[in-house]
């Protein structure tokens, strides 16, 4: 049913530890640090921010190609820290994943079709019949010809080897589809098309999506719900709606600031944030975002905020902007 | 926002075997030594393959009346004996044209034999890292520090001397070779998404190891193998030529001109044509191993 919950994360963290050398002690980069969400079926959640500010991690944790160093991922209601071999192998298969880079996300030596029934093969008893079919059935959901079955990658353009992409993900017909910047190595002009087969294809199959972008115009498009992140820890979630048009945080203000629109006589509020994203390995102290943050004031620097929901948005700042 | 229809662009060109194999060609027949290599191969194969009906003697056969006989344009010569007869009567040609079969075995079951085990251990390294990685390597490592031949020689006089263990103990030699250059490829393939989407998809290591990722590492490998085939032959000529490869009345190349280093000053042919043999031999799988290379190496690659 529209509404059910599929994913869940509650303090969601993932630590790596870096070699230093011999001499050295390792280092740990909180890639990601105490993520909470929920995602329902046939709903989108946009996760936005800078490049190295965990998004991929998250990508990672949910289609459960890493574990989780602490806090809670459930995936249709399972724990995905506690569950056992046999539910995992499961449960892979209601995560898919559609990668950015078009280019490298398909096997050069594998033909479309076999690309496609791979997973039937190695998860399905279908037999070859069936499995040609399913894969014949998907090319043409996903708007691609029949004729493309006996081909190779390289003879696609970059947004009908998205398309492939998109297809191999629903083969097994997943619950949930982690979109990691699915339409940022396109051309504006296939851009749309991609977009617009996603929104189809979620809407005939209830799909729940993970739709990781940096592109804020693409997320105003496709999103339900918004959670902002920097550093590993997001500063601000909320429904789309609430957040554009009401941003309090100030990283997803200066994030907005920086978006272009077509508008001539909007004005604009334009927030420049000066430096760099600080390292993860020695993240800044308090919150992680007062060496960059126009309103920074003293206990920003002592102490990392709590979350707490403004105009239903769930914001991590000691001075948010309040609407009236 | 409404469906924009675009007309997209299709690659129509061909598809298949046929396809890729008139590719290949293309880029292969432009280096002209490569196809001059690649026919001299050929001939070599032909050769090995027919030594039963092209040799005029039987390898062995000993004429007693024609010992040491030089080719036949030289005086004293005979055309029954063409390259002339070494110390005990046999036919230079015939050994020759037999020899050929020994040298392409030989090639054949080194590059096999070390191809399949330092790609099953490159692959092991470059999959799993870590401690596997660490224990793999150092050994390839340790190894790689002997002078290959005289490793070669150490294995062969522990093993004993015979053919099959120089064969044995060449491959040995030369497969670190095959597992470094396993273990690069792997890991640069490794990092690419479609690896990462295998796995959410539940494909298992095996499959992914084998099935996956190595097809996508053959072309360095083909080439290396392609190249270590001559190194092979020369390596199993030489063990040969120290006795400790192919024992005499083997017609190996190598082995023949052991048994005619004492008649080096008295009679030329027989030392002669052995060498040529080898060296002509090496010479077209090297220039046939370059030409694969172009042919194979993605970033040689116009498209």
């Amino acid at each position: 049913m529209k509404g059910d919950i599929v994913l869940e994360a509650k303090d969601l963290t993932r630590h790596y530890h870096i070699d230093r050398g011999t001499f050295r002690s390792p280092a740990v980069l909180k890639a990601l640090d105490g993520a909470t969400f929920t995602l329902a079926k046939g709903r989108t959640l946009a996760v936005v921010g800078e490049s190295g500010c965990g998004k991929s991690t998250l990508a990672r944790l949910v289609t459960m190609i890493e574990k989780p160093t602490s806090g809670m991922l459930s995936i249709s209601g399972i724990d995905v820290r506690t569950a056992d071999r046999a539910t995992l192998m499961n449960l892979h298969k209601t995560v898919q994943i559609v990668f950015q880079d078009p280019y490298g996300s398909l096997n050069p030596r594998q033909k479309i079709g076999h690309a496609l029934e791979e997973p039937l093969l190695v998860n399905t008893p279908m037999g070859k019949k069936e499995r040609r079919d399913a894969a014949m059935n998907i090319i043409n959901l996903v708007g691609l010809r029949p004729e493309y079955y006996d081909r190779y990658p390289h003879m696609f353009s970059g947004g009908q080897r998205q398309r492939i992409a998109v297809a191999r993900a629903l083969m097994l017909n997943p619950n949930i589809v982690v979109l990691d910047e699915p339409v940022s190595a396109l051309d504006v002009s296939i851009r749309a098309q991609i977009l617009n087969l996603i929104a189809r294809l979620q809407e005939q199959f209830e799909l729940a999506y993970l739709f990781i972008s940096h592109d804020l115009s693409v997320v105003k498009h496709i999103a339900d719900e918004v959670m902002v992140m920097y550093l590993g820890k997001p500063v601000e979630s909320g429904s789309r709606d609430t957040l554009f048009a009401k941003p309090h945080h100030p990283y997803t203000r200066a994030l907005l600031s920086a978006t272009p629109v077509a508008d001539p006589f909007r004005v604009k509020e334009r927030i420049v944030l000066h430096g760099e994203l600080p390292s993860p390995i020695a993240p800044p102290s308090g919150c992680t975002f007062h060496p960059r943050c126009p309103s920074m004031t003293d206990i920003c620097r002592e102490k990392a905020p709590e979350t707490r929901e403004i105009d239903g948005c769930r914001v991590a700042c000691y001075h948010p902007k309040i609407y009236p | 926002m409404s469906e924009i229809s675009i007309q997209e662009v299709v690659d129509n060109r061909p598809t298949g075997f046929r396809a890729v194999l008139s590719e290949f060609w293309s880029y292969f027949s432009e280096n002209r030594g490569a196809v001059v290599g690649l026919i001299f191969f050929i001939g070599v194969v032909l050769i090995a393959v027919f030594a039963d009906f092209i040799a005029p003697h039987a390898p062995n056969q000993q004429y007693r009346e024609a010992l040491l006989q030089p080719p036949f344009w030289q005086a004293g010569g005979d055309i029954k004996f063409p390259l002339g007869t070494d110390a005990i009567g046999r036919d230079m040609l015939s050994r020759l044209i037999h020899g050929s079969q020994y040298s392409l075995f030989i090639g054949c079951i080194v590059v096999s034999l070390s191809l399949a085990a330092g790609v099953i251990l490159g692959l092991l390294a470059g999959f799993f890292r870590g401690r596997v990685d660490t224990f793999i390597m150092r050994i390839m490592d340790i190894v790689l520090a002997f002078p290959s031949l005289l490793l070669a020689l150490v294995l062969v006089a522990v093993l004993g001397p015979s053919l099959i263990n120089a064969m044995i103990a060449i491959a040995i030699v030369q497969q670190p070779h095959y597992v470094r250059l396993t273990r690069a490829a792997v890991m640069t393939e490794m990092t690419k998404d479609y690896v990462t989407a295998a796995r959410v998809i539940g494909i298992r290591s095996l499959r992914l190891m084998f099935v996956t990722i190595l097809p996508n590492c053959m072309a360095p490998l083909i080439v290396q193998a392609a190249l270590s085939f001559s190194t092979a032959i020369l390596d199993a000529a030489a063990l040969g030529f120290l006795g400790m490869g192919a024992q005499p009345p083997t017609p190996e190349w190598g082995t023949m001109l052991a048994e005619a280093r004492e008649f080096i000053l008295r009679a030329w042919w027989v030392v002669t044509f052995p060498g040529v043999a080898i060296l002509t031999t090496v010479l077209a799988i090297n220039m046939m191993g370059d030409g694969l290379r172009d042919a194979l190496d993605p970033k040689l690659k116009r498209s």
